[in-house]
This record gives C-alpha cells, structure tokens and sequence, in this order.
C-alpha cells in the first residue's frame, strides 16, 4: 500500500483496507446465556453467522461467557449443533450474573487477541448495553438492529441493512476502514437454524483479567417476573393485531375477542402504544416485537416500513384496511379492503362456528 | 449533587412523510419534540434533586433549531442548559456523537463536578441505544442501563443502589458514583412546567458551545470524519413482486367476506385449524 495520505479524505471512505486490519478474519457471535439459559436471539444468529462465513470462505466462533459449570460448558455444545467451527470459552465465577465491566472486559480482550472481523450481538437489553461499550473501547463502527445482513464481496465489507428515519426507510450502513464489524440484530428477525446432532467442534479458552474487589457494580438480588401470563408474542403461532383504523381504544377489545377465539397473541402498530392503548410490551415493529407467527391477521395497520419489518418473517398475513392503497397490502398475503370495525366481529363470529365444526369434526 | 441530562430533539416521527417518488424525507413542517425516551430521564433526575437537593443541566448537540429542546427542558425545571452546537459536528454516528458528548461532559466537569449523567433509552429516530454507553465508557462512568427505578442515592457514600431490566427480572444493583442511567419506559411520568419555571424559560439565554467551548482539540474525531459507519445507501423496500390477494364478495357484507377469508385461509394452510383448536385449549 501507498504511503501517499489522501488529505481531506474520510478515514472511512479508504478504497483499500488498511494492512494491519487484514489480521481481522471470521465472523463471530456472542452468545448471551444469562441465569443458565442461552437466549434464542443468539442461535439465529448462529444460523446467520454460518452464511456470512460461507460466503467469505471463513470461520464461525461463538463467545460465549458465563460462570464455570456444566450449564456452559452444555451451550457450547449447543453452539456446535447450530453451527459454529469454534467456541471461545471464557468461565469464570465473577462472570456468573451480567455485569457491563467484565464483560465489556472479557469480550474487548478477546476481539483485540484473536481478531474477528465480523461480531454479531443479539439487540437485547444486555446486547445493546454491551455492544455500546465495547464498539466504544475498540472505536469501532456497530450498526444497530439490523434486518438483513449481507457481505459485500467487492469491499469485504459487511452490509448491515436497518431501518432508519423512524422506520420510514432502510438504510445499508458499512464499516469500511476499522475492525471489528459490529452489528446488533433483534429477536426474531432471523430464522432460527436447524440443529446437527453431533456437530462439533474446537473450544479455545481464555480467562478474565479481574478479581472481584475491582468490579465496582455489585448484583445485590434477582428480582424474577411474577407475571407468568406475560406476552409471548415474539413466539406465537397466531397473532392479531390492531393499528389507528381501530378508531378509539375501547375498540381494541374488537383484537382481544378474535384472538380469544384462535387462541392468538394481541399485539398493535407503534401509534397505539404512544398513544396509551396499548403496553409497549405488546407493540409490534422495528421497535417493538419482532414476530415470526404461521397466520397474522393486521386490522386497521397501514404497514409502515418500522411495522413491516418487525412482521415480514410471518408465513401468512391477512391485512384489513379501509384504504385500498395502504402499503400494509404490498407485503401481505390476503387483503380484505374494509372496516376493521366490520370485518373483525364478522371475523370472530365466522371462526367460532367453523372451528367449533373442526372440533366436532376431530 | 450535579446532574447532566442529555437530551435529544428529534423529528415527531408519527408525522414523517417520505417523497413517493425521490423516497427522501419530507422534512418541511415536521414538528420537533425532546425524544420521548429522554424524558422518563429528565423527570427522574428532577425527581432526584426534589428528593435530595441537586443542579440538573441539560446537554444537546444539534443546530441551532435545538434550542427548543433545551427550552422545553428549562420550562419542566431543569437549572442550566447547554446547546453543542458547530458544523464539524454534522454526520456524526453513535461513536462520533459520544465523543462530543462525553467531551462537553468533562468540560462542564472542570467548574462543577459531575455526579450523575442521565441519557434516553434510546432515541425514537436512531434507535440505536448506543449513544448512553459509549459516554459512560469514554468517561468512566458505572453504567446502568434499562433502569426501572432507583432505589436510593446516597451522594456523601457515593453510592446508588438500583432495579435494572434484565431477561425474565430485575436485577438490583448497586454501583459508586459517578454512573451513567437511562431510564426505562414509564418509570415515571413527565411533571407540567410550572409557570415560574416557563417564564425562565422564555427568557433564558441558552449556552452555545463550539468544539473548542467543548474542549475538542481533536476535531478529526467529530462528525462524518470521526464516524466509522457509512450509510451507503437509503431507499424504500421494493414493495413485493405480487400484490395481497384481495378478498372479494358480491354484495359484500362483512359475514360473506368473512367466510371467504376464512375458507381461503383453510384452503392455503390446512394445518392453521389445527394450530388454532390447540391454541385455544391451552
């Protein structure tokens, strides 16, 4: 490479990598296992991980971090069995509940030894709040809650595609000119992959370089949900959900009532949420829910680009709207041009009777 | 007890309309609020100081037009108000955004000691949440995302003991001072401005800072230079090759439509029945 600088140039804007950053090979993801449990967000990412590495010709590491015993030592296994060639294990009793400085420790010291050039991270609170701290401490670009992740063969690079101006576009943001590539993506938003029994494959273990009296952040208690009736909807079948064609609030009883009858999850568009209808737990969207149901049935939705991409992994979507142009009808399946107020209770009445005949029937 | 609230004016996105032809956002006209998120933080940390005596300033980086964000904050209560304002800051991304931030943070550090930095969850046109954590790491705060409520502050120990949202509970924490904190959705409620306070408002000169107010010696690390992230390219979905197949009934009444959709459902995917027969058992 050229000693030539290229003044007024970004950085970023590079043609060609810099030499030191060819060091940074494979594509890595975190695998979140909090209180024993690895969370889902991380296998899809898995799945989505092995296609970035194919397409470089390179290889998958999972990250995985948590206190010594055999609940790790399991996910590792686990992450073989999704996919990836290799585990980096760093066990360690301090790293037993999530706290930000020693994991922001582990993961930093871990990506500065063994170069990644691609770390993926689930878009969880304990992603996100990771993430932030060791794209900061590395300086490097991280993209957050990706819908499409791509690489782009001429550059190298990966392109991370989000939406962006409050959901009303999508954007492909790249890293060019530093390493790691860093990028969050949401629950939901990748399919989960198929397990290979038996895969395996190499663990590499490293420690921490920390004693407890030098974590300042100490986890005093537990505190688990009580609610155990809280929404599944990022896992349901079935999900009907209702947006601003719903008119006023004591209309969303309209959703409940069908939902009721399919054995749905109820969720809604963001509006409904900001304007008090709905908790935010049940919004549906870019920043909401991401769902993947087998039928999702949407009354009085538009389909703004922020509700699009949080719905567009379901098998089948069934759209109602009055405005016959609603962009909600260019990604659903079905369209019924309507009033929701209408076709709703028409709806959980025609439901009832024929899965009342199904049931009869079986 | 000081206290810096970073805010953020962002465009009310409920009312974003893109160009249906040149997919660029129509920005004429567009109403600007502080981002919702901030709030639940501005009104914690005003909660603090009604609680055990504290300053609050409130911090921007924007244009010029941010000022309202930084009035709107001083009519809810808020002490101070500084508005980082300079073109060199223009394209900044998340990286970019926090090293001026957290720059002006240590500035205003150097005459009044900073205990606490409040920050949105995340911001309702970025989405990203990274803004918080990347001041927190540059400054060396404790941080303490996702925060449903703070449970004591104890500023003579220097110690703070909170409830975070984490997978399936809360974790209670308790950290040193000083710390970062963004705050959870509806942990609170924005109090109304009080008349005295709006009239300060109107009134009050906002504080504008440049890089070098701000202390930035290094403005290659500010803006589109400082930011690793390029957007290559916007652009809308392609709406998909087929349309949604309309479901249509002479005559139309909702219960006919009704069973055509529900026949043409069942005719597609013949397992959905039985999906929602075990669904609903459960």
């Amino acid at each position: 490479m050229s000693e030539q600088k290229q003044p007024a140039s970004r950085a970023s804007l590079k043609a060609k990598l810099d030499e030191k950053l060819l060091a940074y090979q494979g594509v890595w993801v975190f695998i979140e296992l909090e209180r024993g449990q690895v969370h889902s967000v991380s296998w899809e990412l898995i799945g989505e991980g092995r296609k970035l590495a194919d397409a470089q010709g390179v290889e998958l590491s999972g990250v995985l971090v948590g206190p010594s015993g055999e609940t790790t030592r399991a996910a590792a296994q686990d992450a073989f069995a999704y996919g990836a060639d290799n585990v980096y294990l760093v066990e360690d009793p301090l790293l037993a509940d999530y706290r930000n400085e020693p994991y922001t420790q582990v993961l930093t010291k871990l990506v500065n030894k063994y170069k990644p050039e691609i770390l993926l991270l689930g878009a969880t609170n304990l992603g996100r709040d990771l993430a932030g701290s060791v794209a900061t401490t590395l300086a490097t670009g991280l993209t957050a809650d990706c819908t499409e992740l791509a690489i782009d063969m001429e550059g190298r690079s990966l392109a991370a595609t989000r939406p962006t101006f409050g959901g009303s576009l999508l954007c492909t943001i790249h890293t060019l000119n530093f390493r790691p590539q860093m990028a969050t993506v949401r629950p939901r938003v990748m399919a989960m992959p198929e397990r290979q029994e038996g895969r395996g494959g190499r663990i590499i273990e490293d420690g921490i370089d920390m004693a407890e009296s030098s974590i300042i952040t100490k986890v005093l208690d537990f505190i688990p949900d009580r609610d155990t009736n809280k929404s599944q909807l990022a896992y349901a079948d079935i999900v009907v959900a209702g947006g601003m064609g719903l008119g006023k609030a004591e209309n969303y009883a309209l959703v409940q009532e069908l939902a009721a009858v399919l054995g749905a999850e109820t969720g809604g568009s963001r509006p409904l949420v900001q304007k008090g209808w709905l908790t935010a737990d049940r919004q549906i969207g870019q920043t909401g829910k991401t769902i993947r149901p087998k039928l999702y049935i949407a009354a009085g939705i538009s389909g703004a680009i922020q509700h699009r991409v949080g719905v567009e992994g379901a098998d089948t979507i069934l759209a109602i709207n009055t405005d016959p142009n609603a962009p909600i009808f260019d990604f659903a399946h079905y369209g019924i041009v309507g009033d929701a107020l209408k076709i709703l209770p028409a709806l959980t009445a025609a439901f009832r009777k024929r899965l009342a005949v199904n049931r009869l029937a079986s | 007890m000081h206290i810096v609230v970073c805010i953020k004016q962002v465009p009310d996105s409920a009312q974003i309309r893109v160009h249906p032809v040149t997919n660029t956002i129509m920005r004429q006209g567009v109403p600007t609020i502080i981002n919702p998120y901030d709030l639940f933080s501005l009104e914690e940390a005003l909660r603090l100081r009604d609680r055990i005596g504290a300053k609050v300033t409130v911090l921007t980086m924007g244009p010029k037009m941010a000022e309202t964000a930084l009035r709107k904050a001083l009519s809810l209560g808020a002490d101070r108000a500084i508005l980082l304002t300079d073109r060199r800051f223009a394209g900044s991304d998340t990286l970019a955004t926090s090293f001026a931030l957290a720059s002006a943070i240590g500035k205003i550090a150097e005459t009044e000691p900073v205990d606490m930095v409040f920050c949105g969850k995340q911001t309702i046109d970025g989405d990203t949440a990274q803004v918080g954590p990347g001041i927190a790491r540059r400054l060396g705060l404790q941080q303490l995302t996702y925060i449903a409520r703070i449970d004591s502050v104890d500023p003579a120990g220097r110690e703070i003991v909170v409830q975070r949202r984490a997978e399936g509970g809360v974790q209670v924490l308790r950290t040193a001072l000083p710390c970062m904190v963004t705050m959870l959705e509806g942990s609170n409620t924005i109090r109304f401005g009080t008349m005295p306070d709006m009239f300060r408002a109107a009134r009050a000169v906002i504080e504008e800072w440049d890089a070098a107010a701000a202390g930035i010696e290094d403005v290659m690390k500010c803006g589109l230079r400082g930011s690793p992230t390029v957007v290559k390219r916007v652009f809308a979905p392609k709406p998909n090759a087929k349309k949604a197949e309309q479901i249509e009934v002479e005559g139309k009444s909702a219960e006919d439509i009704a069973l055509a959709a529900i026949d043409t459902l069942f005719a597609a995917r013949p397992s959905l029945a039985d999906d929602m027969l075990r669904q609903a058992a459960e």
